[in-house]
């Protein structure tokens, strides 16, 4: 809608079809940002790129972190709050170099074997871990989107983890305390990764982006990024995210592609479209305990599949029998318009 | 909503008399007790979240469960299996972003009692969930920090509960510490919220401290279990209290409400 200054009042704020435009308003019609999962990774993600993943235990974008893994992407610093079982198949398709995170665990199921195999082992090669609390992670991403140089928090006293984590440090602040006294605080610094993906239940094609249920650190993430790719379970006309603005938790601008990718949360879940897949969870610690067991899950999971449609139909019985949900509607509000 | 068949079913569990009460039962049942008069809490999945629920239908009916995922008076159809699950986001009373969670909710001071685990635990109540080993090139590489810091230094007090009361876990020395209690943190030059872990419920007794300068006192054990056992099961000279009370065991009508209402997939009471 920018710079559509000569258009009719009408238009100008009323969103129309580029395809409905004359040729002369084309180019400054709103972009359609809708890409494939194949073309964002190409286009987005790059050898020794710092790639941001965000979903707190709902809408984790796992088929992003399928493509970039079938495209072999190489020396990535990966960016996630909870690196779980995501994140153990990039390390065990060999694209991550250094991980960024404040919780490493396969949720309440159990370990991730690859991520263990790497700190404890180094095999088959080291890891960099930077670590953080998950407060101090959600901090990182405030101030990378706010472009502030860092924020405090009231975390990381006495803790063991500056000791290991350079990045956290403490500083006086420059008002006095409650009791008038100079005051300490802990400081953690921005992150702006090159790019971030996140999960969400739907968007139009001009990437207004609405999530319900848990909403997590989506946005903080999209704003600290500099380029940011929106993964939907369903691309929705304009007129349904305007119906309620308020559920969109990341506006067009922030975003740079939209991929339209249904059931690319799994094992993760996308509330009101489909449950966790408990039972993989369990079974990922398994799976991954075995190095040769994980990199056959691999072979057939996602190098074996061409793209997330042909993983998500080898699970369709899956989905039905045992992830499908029943209807909880939410209530309507009232937006009003003036008469 | 569908669910999952709940794992590990026992047929006929809920049917089993009230004195063979197990010991996540034992345990969950002593933490609810605990709950008593509390307003908020914040809960982790599986023994937390039993400890929560039976206090909220016997000594806090009021009680506000908040998960670390954003969710506040959670009211769950059915018992949730991890802190996101989509059973505590339908019918909850508020969905937070987590910036509001960590920022305003624990920061801000409104939680009473912040429950959380640990590999190791010592004296002062300082905890250890990152590894075992060197930091560095560690034996076990454990989750980390997730939001335990931030539960330890903001709540107003922490209550823990350990399945296994052994010299490894009840350790003299950390392999690292995660999570630090006050006296840590004002050592550090930094003054936290709140009191630090104030309750220990062990699968042996109970341990307890009021605040910073405190360390962990035995004032309670499970019936049949005698002082010596706990201090030869700490890694520490314990410290016990003048006077050694026997915990009350499960009565017949806290198991009932475990076993039938709260957990009767038994997913936790294991």
């Amino acid at each position: 809608m920018r710079d559509v200054e000569d258009a009719p009042v009408a238009r100008r704020f009323r969103f129309v079809r580029a395809e409905e435009l004359p040729a002369v308003e084309r180019s400054v019609a709103p972009p359609d940002k809708t890409l494939s999962m194949r073309d964002a990774v190409a286009a987005f993600v790059h050898d020794g790129d710092t790639v941001c993943l965000e979903g707190f235990t709902h809408l984790i974008p796992t088929a992003a972190g399928h493509e970039i893994i079938r495209q072999r992407r190489r020396d990535l610093t990966v960016v996630r709050m909870t690196a779980d079982i995501v994140v153990d198949q990039m390390l065990a398709g060999g694209c991550v170099k250094r991980l960024v995170s404040s919780f490493v665990g396969n949720s309440s199921a159990g370990s991730l074997g690859e991520l263990r195999r790497r700190i404890e082992r180094a095999d088959p090669e080291p890891l960099e871990f930077e670590e953080y609390s998950h407060h101090g992670m959600v901090c990182r991403y405030q101030a990378g989107a706010q472009r502030l140089p860092f924020l405090p928090l009231r975390s990381y006293a006495g803790s063991d983890l500056p000791g290991v984590n350079p990045a956290l440090r403490k500083v006086t602040s420059p008002y006095p305390g409650p009791d008038g006294e100079p005051e300490q605080i802990y400081v953690v610094p921005p992150v702006n990764p090159d790019v971030t993906f996140i999960h969400a239940q739907r968007a139009d094609r001009l990437g207004n982006t609405q999530i319900w249920g848990l909403t997590g650190v989506q946005a903080e993430a999209v704003y600290a990024a500099k380029r940011a790719v929106v993964v939907v379970e369903e691309i929705v006309d304009d007129e349904v995210i305007r119906a309620d603005p308020n559920r969109t938790v990341v506006p067009a601008h922030a975003v740079d592609a939209v991929v339209h990718c249904p059931r690319g949360a799994h094992p993760s879940f996308a509330q009101g479209y489909y449950d966790r897949d408990n039972a993989f969870y369990r079974s990922w610690s398994h799976i991954s305990k075995d190095a040769e067991r994980l990199r056959a899950w691999l072979d057939e999971w996602v190098y074996g599949t061409r793209d997330h449609a042909e993983y998500a139909a080898k699970l369709a019985d899956h989905f039905r029998d045992h992830l499908a949900v029943g209807e909880a509607l939410s209530g309507q509000v009232d937006y009003g318009r003036r008469l | 909503m569908t669910t999952a068949p709940p794992p590990a079913a026992a047929p006929g569990a809920a049917d089993a008399p009230a004195a063979g009460a197990t010991s996540s039962e034992l345990l969950a049942v002593v933490a609810s007790r605990a709950l008593a008069g509390r307003r908020t809490v914040f809960a982790g999945i599986g023994l937390p979240t039993l400890a929560a629920s039976l206090a909220h239908l016997t000594v806090a009916p009021g009680l506000e469960i908040v998960y670390e995922s954003g969710v506040c008076g959670a009211h769950p159809a059915q018992l949730p299996e991890t802190i996101a699950d989509a059973v505590l986001i339908t019918g909850a009373e508020a969905v937070l972003p987590m910036a509001t969670l960590f920022g305003a909710v624990l920061q801000g001071g409104h939680i009473d009692v912040g429950f959380l685990g640990a590999a190791q635990i010592d004296r002062w109540g300082n905890l250890n969930s990152s590894v075992i080993g060197e930091w560095e090139r560690p034996q076990v590489r454990l989750p980390g920090a997730g939001g335990a810091m931030e539960v330890m230094a903001n709540a107003r007090e922490i209550f823990v509960v350990m399945r296994r009361h052994t010299p490894r876990s009840f350790t003299a020395e950390l392999d690292f510490c995660t999570s630090p209690g006050p006296d840590r943190a004002l050592a550090d030059g930094i003054r936290p919220l709140g009191s630090g872990v104030t309750r220990v419920v062990t699968d042996l007794g109970l341990l307890e401290r009021a605040g910073a300068g405190e360390e962990l006192r035995l004032t309670a054990v499970h019936p049949g279990v005698t002082v010596d056992q706990v201090r030869e099961a700490t890694g520490w000279e314990l410290a016990v209290a003048d006077e050694v009370a026997v915990i009350e065991p499960p009565s017949a009508a806290e198991l009932r409400l475990l076993r039938e209402d709260v957990d009767p997939g038994r997913v936790y009471l294991r």
